[in-house]
């Protein structure tokens, strides 16, 4: 069956709680009414010809933009080899979705992703803890709007520049070096000068960069 | 973690809450375990996971579209070639770009000459682990010369950053097509001896064999994917099934467990099923460089990706299983959103429910059978 065959029967089986097919550029998508979506799923998997027996991702997106964050579902059949992509979506305030544990178990630990990473608590999952994040984190980090803390138990998250340090340090011994060996006194402008005239004369009096930079101008 | 520790301590019986891990060899990486057990035999052990993660996914969302490849190979540092290809074909869904045929087919043989070295650690960790600790010197000896083909190949050995969005980074050196070609040759006599060498081995058959076994409804209903899936007798590869890339121009079988050591899906399956698939992953390299188109190895990809706004979902075969993109575009040069969903975090969920009854010995074959990695469990 081609997406677009599961998604009309799953049109005329639930009328209006199934959304229509999108069309974006590449994968199309439909969404769900999130009050629905277990019994979506549940006839999904349990309705013959379709049997959709994986649940091959389930993660979210934030959109602030649109005060929601959407659920997305790819859903597979390996007997059939057809799938389709469910969204629900849900407030971004207090986002609560059903959890489809019960219809495939693979849902539960993707299901504690979400919930660790996006902050969206599944009602009625059996085993709801952060997966990733120690349990004490606070916020939810692929939120669009998540800021760090600056830091977890007094472990700084933040350092300098090694860079800044670095240079600091490079100071420290050239101003020691200077203390060491002092700049020789009078005759030492003099010495300087004429190595410092030279180089310029050297790289001025070079032949090759000189009708090498003619060329271009006329033809600018 | 810690507040259910100190729970199930408070409950004053026989059971014991031991820790196993975070820092156990045999649990390949860190990951931690608590384990509930009566004695030798576990009531569960509840895996716990995150100690490597770096949110790459949050990751995905600063950098740009190009930017984002070498991060991927951190996802799995044993198979970083597929990590890269998988998010390579997502982009080019995305901005609609063809992949060169030449690029195809040395993304083709760079994927399963990394296929067979992940495979190698995989089974010889495996070995290692329930007690035979020669396997493993084999195993890395030709692992050794994998990395050095793809070091000739990319310049480096581990995180290989060779797949780029609409090819590949470098065409192959010269002189390196033959020396894949007398390393393969000299590779599928070794299978055999690996057979030889442990495969067979009376104590590593019946420490393996009828443990742990996943049925087939159970690997599907707990997403399990590649070789673990494969193991429990379900027929289904990504590269045959839903061809991607130089895939459908090669011939190669796939190997599914057939309960070789007793039962369908027991640790000795998931086992077997690896080494058979080094076999094929030799099948397949040596079509694609016998076939090795002239040409590109690079489409044209503008300077700046700015895909227009849309999803797309990449599927590719890993050693680990089905490695899915999915990456949301806003049209901005940098994605909205990029997950991947790897196969190790599943795996790691079906854990918990199988280990019940097990003995804490064959929690160890349970792991090192399901070839979790942990950077790819935590990402």
């Amino acid at each position: 069956m081609t997406t677009n065959e599961i998604h009309e029967r799953l049109r005329a089986q639930f009328g209006d709680a199934v959304g229509p097919l999108s069309e974006p550029k590449v994968d199309p998508f439909a969404t769900v009414q999130a009050a629905r979506i277990v019994e979506v799923c549940r006839w999904l998997k349990d309705t013959p010809g379709v049997e959709i027996d994986f649940c091959e991702d389930l993660t979210a997106v934030d959109w602030p933009k649109r005060n929601a964050i959407e659920i997305v579902y790819h859903l597979f059949s390996y007997k059939h080899r057809h799938g389709i992509v469910l969204k629900v979506e849900a407030d971004r305030a207090k986002p609560v979705v059903p959890t489809l544990e019960g219809v495939w178990k693979a849902a539960n630990w993707m299901e504690r992703e979400v919930y660790d990473l996006f902050g969206v608590t599944f009602s009625g999952h059996p085993d709801l803890r952060r997966v990733m994040l120690p349990d004490d984190w606070v916020g939810h980090p692929l939120r669009k709007d998540y800021q760090e803390a600056g830091g977890f138990h007094g472990i700084p998250n933040l350092r300098e520049n090694p860079l800044v340090e670095l240079r600091r340090l490079d100071e420290v011994r050239l101003a020691e070096e200077a203390k060491r060996n002092p700049p020789p006194p009078p005759p030492a402008p003099a010495a300087p000068k004429a190595p410092a005239a030279a180089p310029p004369a050297a790289s001025g009096g070079g032949a090759p960069p000189a009708p090498q930079n003619p060329p271009p101008a006329p033809k600018a | 973690m810690s507040k259910l520790v100190l729970r199930r301590i408070d409950r004053n019986n026989e059971e014991m809450l031991v820790n196993f891990g975070p820092q156990h060899p045999s649990t390949h990486g860190v990951l931690n375990f608590l384990v509930e057990t009566d004695g030798e035999v576990m009531r569960r052990a509840i895996p716990d996971i995150g100690y490597l993660h770096r949110s790459l996914e949050k990751i995905g969302e600063i950098v740009g579209y190009p930017g984002y490849m070498p991060y991927t190979d951190r996802i799995d540092y044993l198979a970083a070639m597929f990590a890269n290809e998988g998010y390579a074909i997502a982009v080019e869904k995305l901005i609609k770009v063809e992949v060169p045929k030449r690029a195809q087919y040395l993304r083709a043989i760079s994927c399963e000459l990394n296929r067979i070295a992940s495979h190698l650690v995989s089974i010889g960790t495996m070995a290692t682990d329930i007690g035979a600790v020669t396997p493993l010197v084999y195993a890395l000896r030709e692992r050794e010369a994998i990395n050095d083909l793809i070091e000739a190949l990319c310049g480096a050995r581990l995180t290989y950053n060779y797949h780029r969005i609409g090819g590949v980074a470098f065409d192959m050196p010269e002189g390196w097509r033959d020396k894949v070609l007398h390393f393969l040759e000299r590779f599928e006599s070794l299978i055999q001896e690996w057979d030889r060498l442990i495969t067979w081995n009376e104590i590593y058959l019946k420490r393996l064999g009828g443990v742990a076994v996943i049925t087939r409804e159970q690997a599907i209903d707990y997403g399990l994917v590649g070789p673990n899936l494969r193991g429990s007798g379900v027929d289904w590869d990504v590269r045959r099934d839903v061809p991607y890339g130089a895939y459908p121009d090669f011939k190669f079988d796939v190997p599914v467990g057939r309960g070789w050591a007793g039962t369908v899906g027991d640790a000795f399956d998931r086992y077997y099923v690896r080494v058979l698939e080094m076999a094929q992953s030799c099948r397949i390299a040596r079509q694609a460089l016998e076939k090795l188109p002239d040409g590109e190895t690079m489409a044209k990809v503008p300077r700046r990706i700015k895909p227009e706004a849309g999803e797309v979902m990449s599927r590719v075969e890993s050693a680990r299983g089905e490695l899915a993109y999915y990456v949301v575009s806003d049209g901005t040069e940098r994605a909205y959103r990029v997950r991947a969903r790897t196969g190790s975090f599943l795996a790691m969920g079906i854990i918990e429910d199988i280990s019940s009854g097990l003995m804490i010995a064959d929690l160890i074959a349970l792991i090192a059978s399901l070839d979790v990695v942990a950077p790819e469990t935590d990402r």
